[in-house]
């Protein structure tokens, strides 16, 4: 009965505190923008087939019918050279980047996070230069050249693409946990974890990561926008997606091509992918108003 | 000053490790390639018996550790190696192509330096009117925009709408190039008293400076404001004010110094944006440097010439961040040098 009541009164505070961080997030007219702007990407993504006009201008299409059209009330944002619609390739091409950022970010996040947490609860140990050491050199050298390196070297795929960029991209994450774990391992909470004989994975997991993640989920939200602008750039010069995949970064070195008379075809991949960016960045920005992290 | 030498020192040691440790990783990477080398580089249609000869001379028969011994040796010697697809000697592409690049990476640095700290500034002295608000939006869109579209849109815009900045190439075809000193065109113009080229190789590096600038320059804006517009609120700052000293030397004086540190610690990571997106940018305005003859390396599957590439940008990368390093620990006394920073 007494165990009961007490968690209850533990759903009502982090009801609670997740109502006031809400409330510090939405007062934000910018986050706010963010946020509409997630759902709106999220909705004419996750229903592409459905909501785009010409669904099969996604994959191998061909109509020199409506080649290189302007853009009209039949297409919005015209054809490109195969007369495909650049529209339906933008939903498609928006889908293909938001799979990208989140399969990166799940590719590294757990990685870096544990080796971050290893790292920094084995301060001064072999563990930690080894871990540490590591990420200096990954860091050493600038991510779009690693990524671009890996790439190179694999078969240019999308796959492949998601790989290198996590490759390049996880040594941040160990470095911020390893930051934080540094300074929280001599704290109160963790001594006292450390003396009543609580395992290394508990004190690891349940002590000292609950108190990073307001950081990680910051670094997440910002992040995002970030791999989806070093995969158009890797799709860009052709070592990313490979067509007819619509994709945004190399649907703006096709259309490139076309300048200045058929600007449609790469302009309104540009605007997609500085929309999406821009979501994202806004939306991280307001989660880290409202989480209260440092800048940097 | 003996303190200064010591962090040096310390540092230089520590690029050293760093570099053999990026040589190794990169020479792994390379290595794990799926598929044969040398049959790539040779092409489909090379007799066996060539393509083997080939594997003896890069002793790709050999184990991963022994290959990597012998390419060290090589490197350690300025040897990188022949170029796979083109036959030349890497190291020497390597010095023909480099100053290109390093001039472009120099003037976006400059850039992005001047404007950057300049619209902070601004941002931050205006905070919170229609100019901050305006720079605000503007440096947003910088940070969003990838460079390569950056790049597209100032060629649609000022070499075909407007017609006045050339897009292709450092020097216009027809001017003589001034007798190589350091490579750097604009400073071998100024050294030879060759102000027309220099003018015109200026012209040239305009847009795919900016482009590259364009990103990293905002951010720096960004990061100049927040921090003006926090130290603004110390009491340091109360206290002068209610001295009676002018606003204007409050700012220049005693504002903006410490508000600049936060700039320049990130200065180091943004220059890494600038050499990174300098292989798209270079690609698309045909900028004769190491980034897109590292770029065409890497679409060519041209193992030698990617390793030496992105080692040599690893050093650059390393020099700006020990440079940046020293620049902070002059601005803010309190950085002890010798202590590790945690934002290389």
């Amino acid at each position: 009965m007494q165990k009961k009541s007490l968690t209850q009164e533990e759903l009502s505070r982090r009801w609670e505190n997740i109502r006031r961080n809400w409330y510090k997030f939405s007062r934000n007219p910018l986050s706010i923008t963010g946020l509409v702007m997630i759902c709106i990407i999220l909705f004419f993504t996750i229903f592409a087939p459905f909501v785009s006009p010409y669904p099969e201008s996604a994959g191998k299409f061909i109509n020199f019918y409506e080649a290189s059209q302007p853009p009209s009330l039949n297409h919005l944002c015209g054809t490109d050279a195969f007369g495909r619609d650049i529209l339906t390739r933008i939903f498609f091409g928006c889908r293909y980047s938001l799979i990208m950022g989140v399969t990166v970010l799940l590719l590294i996040v757990p990685v870096g996070v544990v080796l971050g947490l290893i790292a920094g609860y084995h301060k001064g140990s072999w563990l930690e230069i080894v871990i540490m050491r590591t990420t200096d050199i990954f860091i050493a050298v600038p991510p779009l050249i690693l990524a671009l390196a890996v790439c190179s070297v694999l078969t240019p795929s999308i796959f492949n693409a998601m790989l290198a960029i996590s490759i390049a991209w996880w040594p941040w994450y160990t470095r911020l946990v390893y930051g934080i774990v540094s300074s929280l391992k001599e704290e109160f909470f963790v001594k006292s974890a450390e003396v009543t004989g609580a395992s290394k994975i508990h004190i690891l997991f349940r002590e000292i990561l609950l108190n990073c993640i307001s950081p990680i989920l910051t670094k997440m939200s910002l992040d995002m926008g970030w791999i989806i602008l070093i995969g158009s750039s890797l799709s860009f010069v052709g070592l990313g997606a490979q067509p007819p995949t619509p994709d945004l970064g190399s649907m703006v070195a096709d259309g490139s091509k076309y300048l200045p008379d058929q600007w449609w075809i790469s302009v309104f991949p540009a605007f997609a992918i500085m929309l999406i960016v821009l979501s994202f960045n806004l939306f991280g920005d307001g989660i880290r108003d409202t989480l209260g992290v440092e800048r940097g | 000053m003996g303190k200064t030498i010591k962090f040096i020192a310390k540092r230089l040691a520590f690029s050293v490790f760093v570099l053999v440790g990026l040589s190794i990783l990169i020479f792994v990477i390379a290595r794990v390639m799926p598929g044969n080398p040398a049959r790539m580089a040779l092409g489909a249609r090379a007799p066996e018996w060539v393509v083997e000869r080939l594997r003896e001379e890069m002793h790709l028969n050999e184990p991963l550790y022994v290959q990597y011994y012998y390419w060290a040796k090589g490197a350690l010697h300025g040897n990188f190696g022949i170029s796979l697809v083109t036959r030349r000697s890497v190291a020497n592409d390597i010095k023909a192509f480099f100053p290109a690049s390093l001039e472009l990476a120099l003037y976006a640095g400059i850039f992005m330096g001047i404007i950057g700290i300049v619209l902070g500034t601004i941002s931050g002295w205006y905070a919170n009117t229609w100019v901050d608000n305006l720079v605000r939006i503007i440096s947003y869109m910088g940070i969003v925009t990838p460079s390569f579209v950056f790049a597209i849109f100032f060629v649609l815009i000022f070499s075909y709408v407007l017609e006045i900045l050339p897009t292709i190439g450092r020097l216009t075809p027809g001017v003589v190039p001034p007798p190589s000193v350091t490579g750097v065109i604009t400073f071998d113009a100024l050294i030879t008293g060759r102000f027309d080229v220099f003018f015109d190789a200026l012209k040239h590096l305009l847009l795919p400076a900016i482009s590259l600038a364009m990103g990293p320059l905002s951010q720096e804006a960004r990061i100049t404001r927040a921090s003006l517009v926090d130290n603004v609120q110390k009491d340091y700052i109360a206290s002068e004010r209610s001295c009676g000293i002018p606003e204007r030397t409050i700012m220049f004086k005693y504002l903006l110094k410490p508000s600049l540190i936060p700039t320049i610690t990130i200065y180091g990571l943004d220059f890494a944006s600038i050499l990174g997106n300098a292989f798209l940018v270079e690609l698309i305005f045909n900028w004769p440097g190491l980034s897109r003859y590292g770029m065409n390396a890497m679409l060519q599957k041209d193992l030698n010439a990617i390793t030496a590439v992105v080692l040599v940008l690893g050093l650059v990368f390393i020099i700006a961040n020990i440079v940046v390093d020293l620049t902070v620990g002059y601005l803010d006394p309190r950085i002890g040098l010798g202590t590790e920073r945690s934002s290389e």
